[in-house]
């Protein structure tokens, strides 16, 4: 198994006909992922890389039997992007726009809360069950099929950690990189609660920044309902207090926020913390051997 | 984006949020001509820059007369203001605003945040005005009310009426509070806000509330819809660097070590900084290439983190997803050339076409010191550096 996506999923793209959507469209299909259509309003009807293009997500639903989008339109039209897959009924909305306004994302949250499904991102690289779906834009070679479960706020730190954990030999079940910003679909705990309840995941790599409590309420959670290790790492220990680090969530704006403030806080409820960035695959090899 | 105090008062005031009467200046003569229009016996100098706790720094001072207002107003333009918020070399100031003094009676907080905990827009008020409502909230934090609104709903008054008695106002407070925490909701909607901050709101010894100082930040993913915003923000405010950055697309912020970073993505940015520290280094800055980086955004790169003259050494550290290693390696060598950059370069490329960058850098002549890893490429670093002091 694996978490959120896998072998059967039947995935649309939004935003089908833009060049990054068209390239990253192709390259999911070349990993096994079964892409069945798209949607770039005002060419419905037409044919995009051998496969549907649809006016509407519902059209595209009711047509293909989609019950995954990955989302590829610009940060001003993406939150509405969203609300329409929500409206659809698709179950899995992965959001990969960097920029999208914080205003709209607590909009599509209200909006999402009493719908049934998972929202990845935004400003994520995906998720990925290696050889199987890939919703995203990551490097697909550096996966491979595995009994880890990935989870990080930033893309190339999961890269990072993927690349560690290739080349002392461990895979993934699935990788979800949940995003960079301060308002975003899915937390960490949601994420945990599915590698702990996916028979093949054995251990989970969870992957934070400065900024939030996400990090600190994932650990206190697992404390209480994970029976799976977990590995954990807070980027920005030398990142200072006030200043913006890239992502609009990673900003330290008080004391809990701070790297080495949350990691404390992680390795008393339990995770094994690393403290160097290199190390993340090692760690994992010894944590789970 | 952040905004200047007088601004924020002025775009306030629109919503109408009652401020203290005063005016913005450049200039000393302007400033007495300011506190005599404004008559009144007492009036408050304030120097405009982006950073807090000015007051600690002698950049807010109360004059009781035109001579006062006329010395400090001296003092503070063209002074290097050091706040605890502002580092040490502190910020130079270039306007001030005059304002007239208030007899106030008790000092409130009242802030709006986007809180990353229920993912909302939230109320924050505090009977304890006038301090760092962070340090309130770690002390005593039964005295820091917060309250999320709905946003299908907005900020309905019955939660207004609540916060307003839960931090002790009366009778016709209640209302009158209610109203400015609708108009700050408002604005902050309006002009998607990320922080909206009246600290303090004060109580005037006729009873009346008033927003004695105002702090507002700006979501800039938002600032394309938001052209008023957009036009206030003050360049001088910020790190020319940064501001260099921002428009070739780079992420740069300048922090006070030696090692310059070149990396793409922000975790893997701050992963590399923090590799440096673990090691013993200290980063000279933050700096994200971003994804699609050209050779020519590589070269940008470069020129932007050799600014800093205390950069000793630089580690480039890429993991290619979008990005390709061949283009970055390009760009490596194109800087190396057209720069004549003498000192040493630690690079690791990892991810797409790093078969095909590796050898554009070997086949350069340039003394690359290629990393296997990232562990590796810090560890060079060190050693390099401790080779050359």
């Amino acid at each position: 198994m694996s978490v959120f996506v896998h072998k059967h999923s039947r995935v649309i793209i939004q935003g089908f006909t833009g060049q990054h959507a068209t390239f990253h469209a192709e390259e999911s299909m070349q990993h096994g992922t079964t892409v069945v259509g798209g949607v770039t309003p005002g060419k419905g009807g037409q044919e995009h890389l051998g496969l549907p293009v649809f006016d509407t997500v519902s059209q595209a639903v009711a047509e293909t039997g989609a019950d995954v989008s990955g989302i590829f339109v610009p940060p001003p039209f993406a939150a509405d992007a969203i609300m329409e897959a929500l409206e659809a009924g698709i179950g899995v909305i992965v959001v990969i726009a960097d920029g999208i306004p914080v205003q709209d994302m607590v909009k599509v949250k209200r909006y999402a809360a009493d719908k049934n499904a998972i929202i990845i991102g935004p400003n994520t690289p995906g998720i990925i069950t290696p050889d199987a779906c890939k919703v995203g834009i990551m490097p697909s070679h550096i996966y491979s099929p595995g009994r880890i479960g990935v989870v990080s706020r930033s893309g190339t730190l999961n890269y990072e950690a993927v690349q560690q954990m290739s080349e002392l030999g461990m895979g993934q079940t699935t990788s979800v990189g949940i995003g960079g910003d301060p308002v975003n679909g899915t937390d960490f705990v949601t994420v945990l609660q599915a590698f702990e309840e996916d028979p093949e995941t054995e251990a989970v790599i969870m992957i934070g920044e400065i900024g939030g409590p996400q990090e600190v309420e994932a650990a206190r959670w697992a404390k209480e309902n994970m029976s799976k290790p977990v590995v954990g790492f807070v980027a920005g220990v030398s990142a200072p207090p006030g200043r913006r680090m890239g992502h609009a969530g990673a900003i330290i704006s008080g004391e809990a926020d701070t790297a080495n403030a949350k990691m404390d806080l992680m390795e008393e409820l339990g995770v094994h913390v690393v403290r160097n960035p290199a190390l993340i695959g090692e760690t994992a090899k010894r944590v789970f051997s | 984006m952040n905004i200047h105090e007088y601004q924020t008062k002025e775009l306030l005031r629109g919503y109408g949020v009652s401020v203290p009467d005063g005016r913005v200046t450049h200039n000393v003569d302007n400033a007495v001509a300011i506190a005599e229009d404004l008559s009144g016996e007492r009036w408050v100098v304030k120097a405009q820059i982006h950073a807090g706790g000015r007051g600690k720094g002698g950049g807010v001072k109360v004059a009781s007369s035109l001579d006062e207002v006329r010395q400090f107003t001296d003092e503070m333009i063209g002074m290097q203001l050091v706040t605890p918020q502002t580092g040490a070399e502190g910020r130079l100031v270039q306007r001030v605003l005059v304002e007239q003094a208030c007899d106030i009676k008790k000092e409130y907080y009242l802030g709006l945040v986007i809180d990353r905990a229920t993912q909302r827009i939230t109320v924050i008020a505090s009977a304890s005005g006038g301090m760092n409502i962070e340090e309130v909230a770690k002390t005593d934090p039964d005295r820091v009310i917060r309250e999320a609104v709905d946003p299908a709903i907005g900020l309905a008054g019955f939660q207004c009426r609540k916060i307003a008695a839960k931090i002790g106002l009366r009778g016709k407070q209640i209302s009158e509070a209610s109203k400015l925490m609708q108009a700050l909701y408002k604005c902050f909607r309006e002009k998607d806000a990320l922080l909206a901050e009246i600290n303090p709101l004060a109580e005037l010894a006729d009873g009346k509330l008033m927003a004695l100082d105002a702090k507002m930040s700006f979501d800039s993913n938002a600032m394309y819809r938001r052209p008023t915003i957009t036009e206030l923000r003050d360049f001088d405010e910020e790190d020319s660097k940064e501001v260099e950055a921002t428009a070739h697309g780079l992420n740069y912020i300048a922090l006070d070590g030696n090692v310059g970073c070149i990396v793409n993505g922000a975790g893997l940015a701050m992963a590399t900084m923090d590799s440096i520290s673990f090691h013993g280094g200290k980063p000279a800055n933050f700096l994200d290439v971003g994804g699609g980086a050209s050779p020519e955004k590589v070269g940008n790169a470069f020129r932007i983190v050799l600014q800093d003259p205390n950069v000793k050494i630089i580690l480039v550290n890429i993991f290619a997803g979008i990005n390709r290693c061949d283009w970055i390696a390009e760009g490596l060598v194109q800087a190396m050339r057209d720069q004549e950059i003498s000192i040493p370069i630690v690079v690791r490329l990892a991810g797409t076409n790093v078969e095909k960058g590796t050898p554009i850098l070997e086949a350069s002549g340039f003394p690359f010191i290629m990393a296997d890893n990232l562990d590796d490429a810090a560890t060079r670093v060190m050693a390099t550096l401790e080779a050359s002091a």
